[in-house]
């Protein structure tokens, strides 16, 4: 029995041992909104309605992305392209592009949806808004800004 | 007459300036050092290192509403937390810091009042303080309140015992129940280095003594996963932090507890002790102390309460009694 005891005291001893070695590593916590973690090439983030390299839209106006959705944050107003304002390849285009961040769900099957790759969910995740009506994003906001920033090689076809 | 009465008062203030300074940081030290233990920051958001978190930490707690529960007995339950800091705090009398000092031509002891019985005033006190646990889970009309306080009694008492035998060990290798007096007559010799009553009498003070300040792994009071947090359950706003501390506040007791009547006071080790003054050891000796109590938090496990009273009364309390029996027939033998 003594010499239960006395295993018992030593486990007790190398358990402090243990602690002791720990408290002089560095810390594993990352500092978040100090520093980011990279995050995944796949990660889905908020959305980017992406742009072929001449500039021209992807979308189409097709609404697959508004069928698609299963929490029906998508809203889409398409409109025909003329000679004279020819926004996206196809015959028609998204005069407005909606979706709800609030809720939309981050599932991506938008993106797997759409014909021409237009929608794509990029890496950005802190989305916060101080009014319901500003986490609505609007046609302008979801944009990409040139080709290529949201992500999508702007030469891909689709 | 005058004289003395200001310098008690003067050393009065100064004391629980210090000291309620020293508990506020205790609690951001605790953090720090069990966020370093657990691989993390710990607080460090609020100043420099997150020195002012026991600031905002107080004046959060100041600032609540003063909440009382509907069923509660108020005289009692405004009086458990009070008792639970002035008993703590009280204890402080009786401790030595240092050497006698002088200063404008006066000689002052590092010490508010050097009584003659001086351990037996902290023990007193300190069992005192109990019943701020006690009353504070009764009044509460709660039942984990009821229950952690009532484990706290039966834990309180177990473990005193605990920590008297150890002390009374101390007391028959001094010859004198004087704080300053079992200071001084480890001049040579600490008391741990004492074999074997020195050594035993100071392990089972070290475990008593977690357990007297119900802390890891003795913690079984508050035992937050069982009883949401035991006694002070239902206590909310500056009522908490007097618990809190308290509970802290005895920590810092029993660490110099410690030190006085087992690491020498205000004695450094043999060579470099004449390199700081005698203060800075205590401090030293303290600090370490406190260290001890959050290492022990940051590796162990609570243990179940059968454990508990088993490890007190089947293990501790035989090997305190027959260690103040050899050291009162070996002491007695030898002074022959």
């Amino acid at each position: 029995m003594i010499r239960r005891r006395w295993g018992q005291v030593l486990g007790m001893l190398r358990g402090l041992s243990v602690t002791f070695r720990v408290l002089f590593r560095p810390p594993v916590t990352t500092t978040y909104p100090d520093e980011k973690t990279r995050v995944e090439e796949r990660f889905k983030g908020r959305h980017w309605l992406t742009r072929y390299a001449d500039g021209l839209e992807r979308c189409i106006g097709c609404e697959l992305c508004v069928i698609v959705c299963p929490s029906q944050a998508i809203f889409v107003q398409a409109a025909e392209n003329t000679p004279e304002h020819q926004v996206s390849r196809g015959e028609r285009y998204a005069a407005d592009f909606q979706i709800n961040m609030l809720r939309c769900i981050f599932c991506g099957f938008c993106e797997e949806a759409c014909p021409t790759g237009a929608i794509v969910l990029g890496h950005d995740y802190e989305l916060a808004g101080y009014t319901r009506a500003s986490m609505i994003y609007t046609k302008p906001m979801l944009t990409e800004p040139y080709p290529g920033a949201g992500g999508r090689d702007p030469h891909r076809e689709v | 007459m005058t004289g003395l009465l200001v310098e008690a008062l003067i050393k009065s203030i100064v004391l629980l300036l210090v000291l309620l300074t020293a508990t506020a940081y205790l609690t951001l030290l605790e953090r720090r050092l069990l966020g370093k233990f657990q691989l993390r920051f710990g607080p460090n958001r609020a100043g420099p290192l997150g020195l002012l978190q026991p600031l905002a930490d107080g004046l959060k707690l100041l600032f609540k509403e003063s909440f009382v529960p509907a069923q509660v007995d108020p005289i009692i339950y405004w009086l458990a937390p009070s008792i639970s800091m002035v008993t703590a705090l009280f204890v402080y009398a009786v401790i030595p810091f240092g050497p006698s000092i002088q200063l404008f031509g006066r000689t002052i002891p590092l010490v508010l009042a050097d009584v003659n019985v001086g351990i037996l005033v902290v023990l007193a006190t300190s069992s005192i303080g109990v019943y701020g646990i006690i009353l504070g889970g009764w009044s509460a009309s709660n039942k984990f309140s009821l229950l952690g306080s009532l484990r706290s009694s039966a834990q309180l008492i177990s473990y005193e015992l605990t920590l008297g035998l150890g002390v009374i060990a101390v007391v028959l290798l001094a010859g004198s129940l004087s704080m300053v007096q079992i200071v001084e007559a480890q001049r040579d010799l600490w008391f741990v280095f004492r074999f074997p009553y020195g050594t035993v009498a100071f392990m089972l003070f070290l475990i008593a003594g977690v357990a007297e300040t119900n802390r890891a792994p003795f913690d079984l009071p508050e035992a937050e996963q069982e009883l949401v947090a035991g006694y002070q359950t239902e206590y909310g706003g500056f009522k908490f932090a007097m618990f809190y501390i308290g509970e802290y506040m005895s920590v810092i007791t029993i660490s110099a507890l410690a030190t006085t009547l087992f690491l020498g006071g205000w004695y450094g080790p043999p060579v470099i002790g004449r390199w700081l003054p005698g203060i800075v050891w205590v401090i030293l000796k303290i600090f370490a102390g406190v260290f001890w109590f959050v290492w022990l938090r940051a590796t162990f496990p609570r243990v179940r309460h059968d454990q508990l009273m088993t490890l007190g009364w089947k293990v501790l309390l035989p090997v305190g009694l027959v260690n103040v029996l050899l050291a009162a027939v070996v002491l007695a033998l030898r002074s022959r």
